[in-house]
C-alpha cells in the first residue's frame, strides 16, 4: 500500500482545513488578490509549510506523500493557496536543505516553515524562461562580497518577500557551470520589485519583476559552492513539479465535483444534463483521467519517499496532470454552458487557475525534454 | 495533573442505517468521526495542558478497533496517549453496561479530572458520562461550556435553560461539555506522524514506547462478571428505531403589521428558549 493510517489522518486534516479556512474566502481572495497572511502563518503552525523539512529546522518531519495529499486537498478549494504552500516546501527549502550550510539552515528554515518570513525563488529572467541556463544576472566577486546585478521576472511573491533565493552568473564564460545561488534580505540597498503582474488566474499571490542594482552580499550568502547553482535549481524544481502535478489534480477534482453537481441540477429538453449520454461519457472520461493523474502523483511521491531519483516521475506527473487538467476543467466548464463563462460559478476561477499548471515550474515542453533525456541517457 | 477524556466515534453522516435485526446502528461503510462534544472536551483538556506543564491528557474510547484512528487524531491534536477498550464482551451494551465497563478501566488509572461530551450525536442519551461519575462515586457537573481549576477545585459554567450556573466541585470530578461554542484545534502534521509511532496490546504497558494501549475484558475480568456487560448486561431493550422525518412545516403568522410580525417572532424566540 502506498498510503497508511497516517496519510488518512493527513487527508482528514487537510480537507478540514481547506473547507473551514479556505472555502469561505476562496472567492474573496480571487477578487481582491489578497491572501491573508494570518492564514499563511496558521498553515505554518499546522505544519503545511515544511511538511518534509526535518524537525530540527522546525519542519514536520513527514513525507512527500503527505505533501502531495495536502496540496491536492487544498487545491480542491483554492488553487492559489497551493502556491503559498508549495513554495516553501519545494523551491525555497530544497536548495537550503541540500546545499546550505548549517548556519543557513538554522537562520532561514525555521522562519520559513513557520510562515513568519516569506521567501522567493528568483531564477527566471526576461530572456531566460525555459532556457534557464541563459540567465544574464551577474554576481561579481569583490573581496569578501559579491555584487549582484540583473533583472528577474515572474517572481512569485517578490512584492511581499523578506528574503530572495537568487541565481546569478559568477563566471559567465562557464555557461551552466558558472551559475551560483545566493540568499539575501530583500531590504538590502539596490533591491527593488516591479509592479505585480495582472495575471489571468492564481490570483492572490503577487508575481513581479525583481531588479538588482549593485546589490552587495557577503560571500556567506552563497548557497552551495560557486558554480553549483544550476544543479541546485534543477533539484529544487524536481520537487516543485510534484507540487504542480498535485495542484492540477486537485483543481481537476474540484471541476469534476462542480460538473457533477451542475449536470444533475440543470434541466434541458425535460431532463437533467446528467441523463444525456454525451454528458455521462464526458464525465466518465474526466473521472478516468483524474484517476490516472492520482496514480502518477502517488507514484512520484512514493518513490521520493524511498529516496529514489524521481526527475522522470515528477516530470511525467506534471506533464500529464497539467495537460489533462486543462482538458478536464474545460469539459467541466462546457457542461456548465453559458453559466460557466460567468463569475457566478466556481468553475470560471478553476478554469483560469489551472491554465498556469502547464507553464510554470517548467513548461510541458521542458518536461518532455526532461523525460526524453531520462529515457535516452 | 491527570486528565482523562472519554470520547466516542460516531458515524460522520446523518444518513445512518439501522440494523432491522437488533435495532442497532449499522456502522459498516460509514466513516466515523469523534463525537463533536467529545472533541470539544479534548480541546478544553488541551487548553489546560497549554497552561500547565504538569498536565497529562489521556483519551479513552470504547468500541471496535477503528477507535484507534480517533485516538490517533486526539494525540495528533496534542493529547499524550490513548486507551482503546475493545472486546466482544462489551458489544451491544447500553449506557448502563458501557459506563460500568469504562468505570472499571478508569479505576485502574490515576486521574484528577474526567471530561466527557454532553452527549453523542448517534445515541443522543447523554447518560454515559453521568453514570461513570456515579459508578466512581465522584462529583459531576454536566452541560459545562467552560471551566477553571483553582487548587483542587474545579469551577465550571453550566448551561441551564436560559441561564448559566457557576458550580464548584472538588477534584477528582467529572464534567460533561457542550461543544457548540468551542472550536477544537487542528491536528498538526508533526502530531499525526508522532501519533502513529506505535501501539500495543495490553501486555505492553511501557507508556514511553506506546502511546496507544489496547485493553480487553481480561484486564478487568477479576473485577466484574461478563454477564453484567455488553448486550447481556443491558437493561435497555430497543424495541424499534425509526428514521426521523425532516422538513416539518413551520408556523405561519399572517395578517400582521411589520411591528406585530417582529414582536411575534421575538416572542417565539423567547418561548423556544433561544434567548
Amino acid at each position: 500500500m502506498i498510503f497508511n493510517e497516517k496519510h488518512e489522518l493527513i487527508r482528514q486534516l487537510a480537507r478540514e482545513f481547506a473547507e473551514k479556512e479556505l472555502g469561505p474566502i476562496a472567492e474573496e481572495i480571487d477578487q481582491t488578490g489578497i491572501f491573508p497572511m494570518e492564514l499563511y502563518r496558521k498553515m505554518g503552525e499546522i505544519g503545511f509549510l515544511g511538511v518534509f523539512v526535518p524537525r530540527e529546522y522546525g519542519g514536520a518531519g513527514a513525507d512527500h506523500r503527505s505533501y502531495a495529499i495536502i496540496m491536492e486537498e487544498l487545491a480542491k478549494v483554492s488553487g492559489v493557496s497551493t502556491i503559498w504552500m508549495s513554495s516553501p516546501n519545494s523551491l525555497h527549502s530544497t536548495s537550503i536543505l541540500r546545499f546550505g550550510t548549517e548556519e543557513q539552515k538554522e537562520k532561514y528554515l525555521k522562519p520559513m516553515v513557520s510562515g513568519e518570513k516569506v521567501f522567493n525563488f528568483s531564477l527566471t529572467e526576461p530572456g531566460a524562461g525555459s532556457d534557464a541556463a541563459s540567465i544574464m544576472s551577474t554576481a561579481e566577486a569583490d573581496g569578501d562580497t559579491y555584487v549582484i546585478n540583473g533583472r528577474k521576472t515572474f517572481i512569485t511573491a517578490a512584492p511581499v518577500s523578506d528574503y530572495a533565493i537568487l541565481y546569478a552568473k559568477t563566471n559567465p564564460e562557464k555557461g551552466v557551470k558558472g551559475i551560483s545561488c545566493f540568499i539575501f534580505d530583500m531590504n538590502l540597498p539596490g533591491v527593488s520589485v516591479g509592479k505585480p503582474e495582472r495575471k489571468m488566474g492564481m490570483i492572490g499571490c503577487p508575481t513581479s519583476d525583481l531588479v538588482l542594482d549593485n546589490v552587495r552580499v557577503h560571500k556567506s550568502a552563497m548557497i552551495g559552492k560557486e558554480g553549483e547553482g544550476f544543479i541546485n535549481a534543477m533539484k529544487s524544481l524536481s520537487i516543485g513539479r510534484l507540487g504542480v502535478a498535485c495542484q492540477a489534480l486537485g483543481l481537476s477534482e474540484a471541476a469534476m465535483k462542480e460538473a457533477v453537481k451542475y449536470s444533475k441540477q440543470r434541466v434541458q429538453f425535460g431532463k437533467p444534463l446528467s441523463s444525456f449520454q454525451h454528458t455521462r461519457f464526458t464525465l466518465a472520461e474526466m473521472e478516468t483521467k483524474i484517476t490516472a493523474m492520482k496514480h502518477l502523483v502517488n507514484d512520484a511521491a512514493y518513490k521520493m519517499d524511498q529516496g529514489l531519483d524521481t526527475n522522470k516521475e515528477s516530470s511525467m506527473a506534471k506533464l500529464f496532470n497539467s495537460e489533462e487538467a486543462k482538458w478536464v476543467v474545460d469539459k467541466a466548464l462546457q457542461i456548465h454552458g453559458g453559466y460557466g463563462y460567468t463569475k457566478d460559478y466556481p468553475i470560471e476561477r478553476i478554469y483560469r487557475d489551472v491554465r498556469a499548471a502547464s507553464i510554470y515550474e517548467g513548461t510541458s515542453e521542458v518536461q518532455r525534454m526532461v523525460i526524453a533525456s531520462k529515457i535516452l541517457n | 495533573m491527570k486528565i482523562l477524556v472519554c470520547i466516542k466515534q460516531v458515524p460522520e453522516t446523518t444518513n445512518i442505517k439501522i440494523n432491522p435485526l437488533d435495532n442497532t446502528l449499522m456502522r459498516e461503510g460509514i466513516s466515523a468521526i469523534i463525537n463533536p462534544d467529545d472533541k470539544a472536551g479534548i480541546e478544553l483538556a488541551l487548553r489546560i495542558k497549554d497552561k500547565r506543564e504538569d498536565a497529562d491528557v489521556t483519551v479513552i474510547t470504547m468500541g471496535p478497533s477503528e477507535g484507534i484512528k480517533a485516538l490517533r487524531e486526539a494525540i495528533a491534536m496534542g493529547a499524550d496517549d490513548g486507551i482503546l477498550i475493545t472486546d466482544e464482551v462489551f458489544s451491544g451494551g447500553d449506557t448502563y453496561a458501557t459506563s460500568l465497563a469504562i468505570s472499571e478501566f478508569i479505576k485502574t488509572l490515576e486521574y484528577d479530572l474526567i471530561i466527557t461530551g454532553r452527549r453523542a450525536i448517534d445515541g443522543e442519551t447523554g447518560q454515559t458520562g453521568p453514570e461513570i461519575a456515579e459508578n466512581l462515586g465522584i462529583p459531576q457537573i454536566t452541560h459545562c461550556t467552560e471551566f477553571e481549576i483553582e487548587g483542587n477545585k474545579l469551577i465550571a459554567k453550566r448551561q441551564f435553560d436560559d441561564r448559566y450556573h457557576i458550580i464548584e466541585a472538588k477534584m477528582p470530578c467529572l464534567i460533561s461539555i457542550i461543544g457548540e461554542k468551542i472550536n477544537p484545534r487542528y491536528m498538526t502534521v508533526r502530531g499525526i506522524f508522532d501519533s502513529a509511532k506505535s501501539n500495543s496490546s495490553c501486555e505492553k504497558k511501557d507508556k514511553k514506547k506506546d502511546r496507544i494501549r489496547v485493553l480487553n475484558y481480561d484486564y478487568i475480568k477479576e473485577k466484574i462478571e461478563a454477564s453484567k456487560l455488553g448486550l447481556k448486561g443491558s437493561p435497555t431493550f430497543v424495541k424499534e428505531m425509526v428514521q426521523g422525518i425532516s422538513g416539518k412545516n413551520g408556523d405561519k403568522l399572517t395578517g400582521l403589521t411589520e411591528e406585530e410580525a417582529a414582536e411575534a417572532i421575538f416572542q417565539k424566540i423567547i418561548e423556544r428558549g433561544f434567548i
